[in-house]
């Protein structure tokens, strides 16, 4: 209780879209080799006060520049099942996804040629990213189920201010229920 | 437990020692023998190796750590339309290959090329050898315009004219007469801009790419310089995409050339359009209202409410020199927009026509229930109609429409409910199916021989060492007959 607050209390609040580094040197988790890395506790504020808090890598003898660089996703399947991952800034989500085991498939393998990389991004994350290209629009077009917040994962590139960001693989099939129960044909 | 997987084991490791020396007497010095052991799990057959069958294959692999799976493919060359259909300047697109290889690869995977199910064996023999078996042998015919001249020299269909281009072996022979200066394509699908594209885009951008040598000639020597792209229905009812249209729009030395009545009323429907609907027919207008270059020596454009009713013949009555069109109005608005006849006609003077309405799938063996109105397999999400263990994916079980992605989300349906099938005691699991041994040895007293995947990395090989000597990605093979030389080699 005591630690996390101390956590929080040397973090900065910012503004939603300004990257804030957190100084871990005076934390007293990390000077313990007591930062357990990503934890409920540390993702649920960082959510809450709109901060981009890189989380504690444990594990790492690492300096600040490199667990800042941490971003915390989470991918939630086609069956509804969250899977939290992390990554390192600049790795894209179809690659992480592939790296976790996550079912997304990339079958023109990143070169905006297809669309089977189709994702629903949180909605508060989707504002943080860039602008989708010509190329990228024009194949989410052909995807299926298109929303507001669609993206192609393999144009998705991790940044710190993305942590916390959720993907939802869409449930391309309409002849399923989310339980695997199958409506009988009639 | 412990002493029951010991068991499994040494019966899987004897099995193995049998299953060993009854191959090597059925397939001798080939390589590549996998799936032999005594598989107490279900053995599955999938007819077609396009990405219908390898997508289903992937599913059921990864749905039961247990499943053994066998590939089926008439030519001794996997990926179906992948390679015969994607056009030879989208290369990225055939970067699922790596993906498909990767499930052929599989250790419970196998792929027999050179099987012609229906011919060299039966829906039937398969059923008996496996415990179910999955159509996914896409439409490998197209759906004919019915009108007078269809036979005449100068016309073709897309399906003839973009295998010819892809190396489809059949089509080897095509030799289309590029010499005249119009083409007139009859369909507005992405099949249809392909062909547009190939007709008009620079040469030089086309040598590089696994476009056949005899194809890049013929191109090369084209007198082809205005491509027309016919329609049914109006703007709005266009069935290309987006990219495709962009890629008409950019490309270099051409001008669109669009009547403007044909998009009377667009703007104001632009609106309440759905984002995909509405970002094509924005650049679609703009394209019309802009034109392009006139110095441009290209041209191409869309034609809107025309449907083909003859195809004229010159005065010697001996090859195509122009298509007679009806004009169309438009009942009803949107993707159900019908058209109907005015009576209204319009010739239009052209060398090469190109009929692109649709390819079309064929019954392949009389055991299998077919809907020849809708030329696919009736099936319940998957399910062939009335024939248990049974199933489809891909054109042939929803219809010769979409792209990768949507075969993909298809076949991952079938394989779903496949495997809920398996689970739920549909399919009897606890006979023991012989799978590919039994089949390929029924085939070798037929006097088939079958191209396992290894196989075809051989004739990959020799087709990548043949396009870089040319400076292209591949030559493709477009001989059987070598290409089984090379497979057996």
């Amino acid at each position: 209780m005591a630690a996390s607050a101390a956590v929080r209390s040397a973090v900065s609040l910012t503004q939603r879209f300004v990257r804030v580094s957190p100084d871990c040197s005076i934390c007293p988790l990390y000077r313990l080799n007591a930062c357990t890395g990503a934890t409920d506790g540390f993702t649920a504020p960082s959510r809450r006060l709109r901060t981009s808090i890189g989380v504690c890598q444990s594990g790492d003898s690492s300096s600040p520049e490199e667990e800042e660089r941490v971003v915390n996703v989470v991918y939630i399947d086609r069956c509804g099942q969250r899977i939290p991952v992390q990554a390192r800034a600049g790795e894209n989500a179809l690659h992480l996804a592939h790296k976790h085991g996550v079912d997304l498939e990339g079958a023109c393998e990143a070169s905006l040629a297809c669309s089977t990389c189709h994702v629903y991004v949180s909605s508060e994350h989707y504002e943080k990213l860039p602008e989708p290209e010509e190329r990228e629009d024009d194949m989410l077009d052909m995807a299926p189920m298109l929303q507001e917040n669609s993206r192609l994962g393999c144009q998705i590139v991790l940044t710190p201010e993305l942590d916390g960001m959720e993907l939802t693989l869409p449930k391309v099939t309409r002849n399923f229920y989310v339980d695997g129960h199958v409506p009988k044909p009639h | 437990m412990k002493m029951m997987r010991m068991i499994n084991l040494v019966r899987g490791s004897v099995m193995k020692i049998h299953g060993l020396s009854r191959a090597s007497r059925c397939l001798a010095a080939e390589g590549g023998v996998r799936g032999l052991s005594s598989s107490s799990g279900p053995r599955v057959c999938i007819v077609g190796g396009g990405p219908a069958g390898f997508y289903t294959a992937q599913q059921l692999l990864k749905a039961r750590q247990d499943a053994a799976v066998d590939v089926y493919e008439r030519l001794p060359v996997p990926f179906g339309l992948v390679r015969f259909g994607v056009a030879p300047d989208h290369p990225e697109v055939k970067n699922v290959i790596n993906t498909f290889t990767q499930t052929a690869q599989h250790e419970r995977c196998s792929f027999h090329g050179n099987v012609n199910v229906g011919k060299d064996v039966t829906i039937d023999e398969l059923r008996q050898a496996y415990h179910a078996v999955v159509l996914s042998y896409g439409a490998e015919g197209n759906r004919s315009m019915g009108i007078p001249g269809e036979d005449l020299p100068g016309v073709f269909s897309a399906k003839d004219f973009v295998g010819w281009y892809n190396g489809l072996p059949s089509n080897k022979e095509l030799r289309p007469d590029l010499s005249c200066e119009t083409a007139v394509i009859l369909g507005q699908g992405n099949v249809a801009l392909d062909v547009a594209r190939i007709l008009l885009a620079p040469v030089e951008m086309l040598k590089e790419t696994d476009i056949t040598q005899n194809a890049l000639k013929a191109l090369a020597g084209s007198k082809v310089r205005r491509v027309l792209i016919v329609g049914r229905r109006g703007p709005l009812q266009i069935a290309c995409t987006i990219k495709e249209l962009r890629e008409m729009v950019n490309l270099p030395n051409s001008r669109a050339d669009m009547l403007p009545a044909d998009f009377e009323g667009i703007a104001e429907a632009l609106k309440d359009l759905p984002r995909p609907r509405k970002r094509l027919t924005e650049l679609m207008m703009k394209a019309a209202k802009e034109g392009g270059d006139d110095k441009a020596e290209k041209c191409w454009g869309f034609r809107f409410f025309r449907s083909p009713v003859e195809v004229i013949a010159g005065a010697d009555g001996k090859r195509a020199t122009g298509i007679r069109l009806a004009l169309n109005k438009l009942e009803g608005s949107g993707e159900s927009a019908r058209a109907e006849v005015t009576g209204q006609m319009e010739d239009v003077d052209c060398g090469l026509i190109i009929s692109s309405i649709g390819y079309k799938s064929i019954p392949i063996d009389p055991a299998v229930p077919f809907d020849p109105r809708r030329a696919i397999v009736p099936n319940e999400m998957g399910r062939v109609q009335d024939t248990a263990g049974l199933y489809c994916s891909g054109w042939v079980k929803r219809g010769p429409t979409g792209v990768i992605a949507t075969t993909m989300n298809d076949s991952f349906d079938t394989a779903r409910v496949l495997i809920q099938d398996m689970e739920a005691g549909k399919l009897d699991l606890s006979v023991n199916k012989p799978g590919a041994q039994a089949i390929t040895a029924l085939l070798q007293t037929r006097g088939v021989r079958t191209v396992l995947f290894s196989q075809w990395e051989k004739i990959n090989a020799e087709e990548e060492k043949r396009g870089k000597f040319l400076g292209k990605p591949r030559e493709k093979l477009l001989d059987v007959d070598e290409m089984l030389k090379i497979a057996w080699s």
